[in-house]
């Protein structure tokens, strides 16, 4: 709650639930998934009771995940919108990126690189869905064509999740204040002018 | 089946070799279709050694009972009429695990230890290793392995690997009447087969020649064939097989690379932090918001 006139209100409490809900989902999925994906990740099947409990578990999540990904994706998709000035934003990165924060367009609730992050995830998510459904053999027997075309989509979309979360991840750390707001709701209101000075603008009327 | 075994020449996911002091004779399968006469006594005989009896099903107009192979039937007989020449040719082939030289099951195989191949050339499903994911029939060029319903692990065909390692031949040869199936290293099996094949073309088969797939770099259950140059006749046996690309892709040269990727961009956002610091927000501002709030 921002009962402090320091501190901005960012995201409400269920926008914060569900964005942990996903969070956690999408920790239990790599890790089982990675098991998968290579055998030096093997033994991480041991956190989850074996690779037997693994293989059952790991869709489960994932329809877990995709029904509160579906809920993360109706509250923001319109605060991702990419306009013009995200173009800009984009192109002026490797600035930003080497210490210089200061040639960066003004931003909304969300920059630029949220807005990418947002709709790679939404892609990924989606895709993982369809062909995680159909390389589902305890409910689904496909023709072994489709299910090789399924498995190589969902190795390779997984692949790029993970390294669009650690980019995701690390921005929170990196971005002092960030991590805060994803877990407390709130913001200092010079962090919110330093880093989104059109949302600033917009909630202070300043 | 397991057994401890110092011959290991291939295990599923494991990236280290495999205990393989002991080098074994390279044995084959020859399974001479043209003697055949599809009484399916090798299928009783894989019933009654691995002591398996599959659930009775329904009887689908044809000769093939059961239908299609199961986690609990390992080979099936599968019979096939063609016409050719105005003459009908009833032709039976029994289907089962061909033992690929590189065999597309094990390359999916996320599981290590499940699949092994031994060094006498048989491919093994160790169930008690299975996972039960499946990846194995996806990688399989033949349409072989079978998800058990009961415990969702994957059977096939062993090659009585049990027998074999004790010196015996396995069961479906020993019951089979006519000499259709042989068992033995794979050269003599290879030179047997050229015995058959020549007596086949004195007969009239021009195109009668060895199945030993090189798509699969050979297999360790070989066909003698009437019809070589087209092996779909004998009910849709592949005439090319090979693990398809999109497995080679999927099991291949992209794992490393994606872990590279992800490993380098772990490091990359350490170094970034250690180099060029956090990214806070400016004293100057932060002072500036607080006279304005005043």
């Amino acid at each position: 709650m921002a009962n402090n006139s320091n501190e901005l209100q960012r995201y409400s409490a269920q926008e914060r639930a569900n964005h942990w809900l996903v969070a956690v989902c999408f920790v239990l999925l790599a890790l089982s998934g990675l098991a998968f994906f290579h055998p030096w990740f093997f033994p991480l099947t041991g956190l989850f009771g074996g690779g037997t409990w693994a293989r059952i578990l790991h869709p489960y999540i994932g329809l877990l995940m995709t029904i509160s990904f579906l809920g993360l994706f109706f509250r923001f998709s319109g605060s991702n919108s990419l306009t013009a000035t995200d173009k800009e934003w984009l192109g002026n990165l490797g600035k930003l990126v080497n210490g210089d924060p200061h040639s960066m367009p003004e931003q909304g609730k969300h920059n630029a690189g949220q807005k990418v992050m947002f709709w790679v995830q939404s892609i990924c998510m989606l895709l993982l869905l369809i062909s995680g459904l159909m390389i589902w053999r305890s409910w689904f027997n496909l023709p072994v064509e489709l299910v090789r075309f399924a498995v190589v989509v969902h190795a390779a979309t997984a692949a790029v999740m993970i390294g669009f979360i650690f980019v995701h991840i690390y921005a929170a750390i990196w971005v002092k204040g960030t991590l805060r707001a994803m877990l407390r709701g709130t913001v200092p209101r010079a962090w919110a002018k330093q880093h989104h000075r059109a949302w600033y603008r917009q909630v202070t009327g300043k | 089946m397991a057994l401890q075994s110092l011959d290991i020449a291939l295990r599923s996911a494991t990236t280290t070799p495999s205990p393989s002091v002991r080098q074994t004779t390279e044995v084959a399968k020859l399974i001479d279709v043209s003697t055949c006469i599809g009484c399916k006594a090798c299928q009783a005989a894989c019933m009654e050694w691995n002591d398996l009896r599959d659930e009775v099903g329904h009887n689908s107009g044809v000769l093939d009972n059961p239908s299609d192979l199961t986690a609990e039937s390992w080979t099936v007989m599968r019979y096939a009429e063609h016409e050719e020449n105005g003459k009908l040719e009833w032709l039976i082939r029994k289907d089962g695990c061909m033992h690929c030289a590189d065999p597309g099951c094990l390359k999916a195989c996320p599981a290590p230890g499940a699949i092994v191949k031994y060094s006498n050339g048989i491919v093994d499903f160790h169930e008690e290793n299975c996972i039960g994911c499946g990846y194995c029939i996806t990688g399989c060029p033949f349409n072989i392995p079978r998800i058990s319903k009961k415990d969702s692990k994957v059977y096939k065909c062993t090659l009585c690997s049990d027998r074999v390692a004790v010196g015996l031949e396995p069961a479906c040869i020993k019951a089979c009447p006519t000499g259709a199936l042989q068992f033995g290293s794979k050269e003599a099996m290879k030179d047997y087969a050229n015995e058959r094949i020549a007596d086949l073309k004195d007969r009239g088969f021009k195109d009668a020649g060895l199945y030993d797939p090189p798509g699969v770099g050979g297999t360790h259950v070989m066909y003698v064939l009437h019809h070589a140059d087209r092996p779909e006749l004998y009910k849709g046996l592949p005439a090319k097989p090979h693990i398809s690309p999109l497995v080679s892709i999927w099991k291949g040269v992209t794992k490393p690379i994606a872990n590279a990727v992800l490993a380098g961009l772990a490091l990359g956002g350490l170094f970034h932090y250690v180099t060029q610091g956090p990214n806070e927000v400016d004293k100057e501002l932060e002072d500036e918001v607080e006279k304005e709030e005043k």
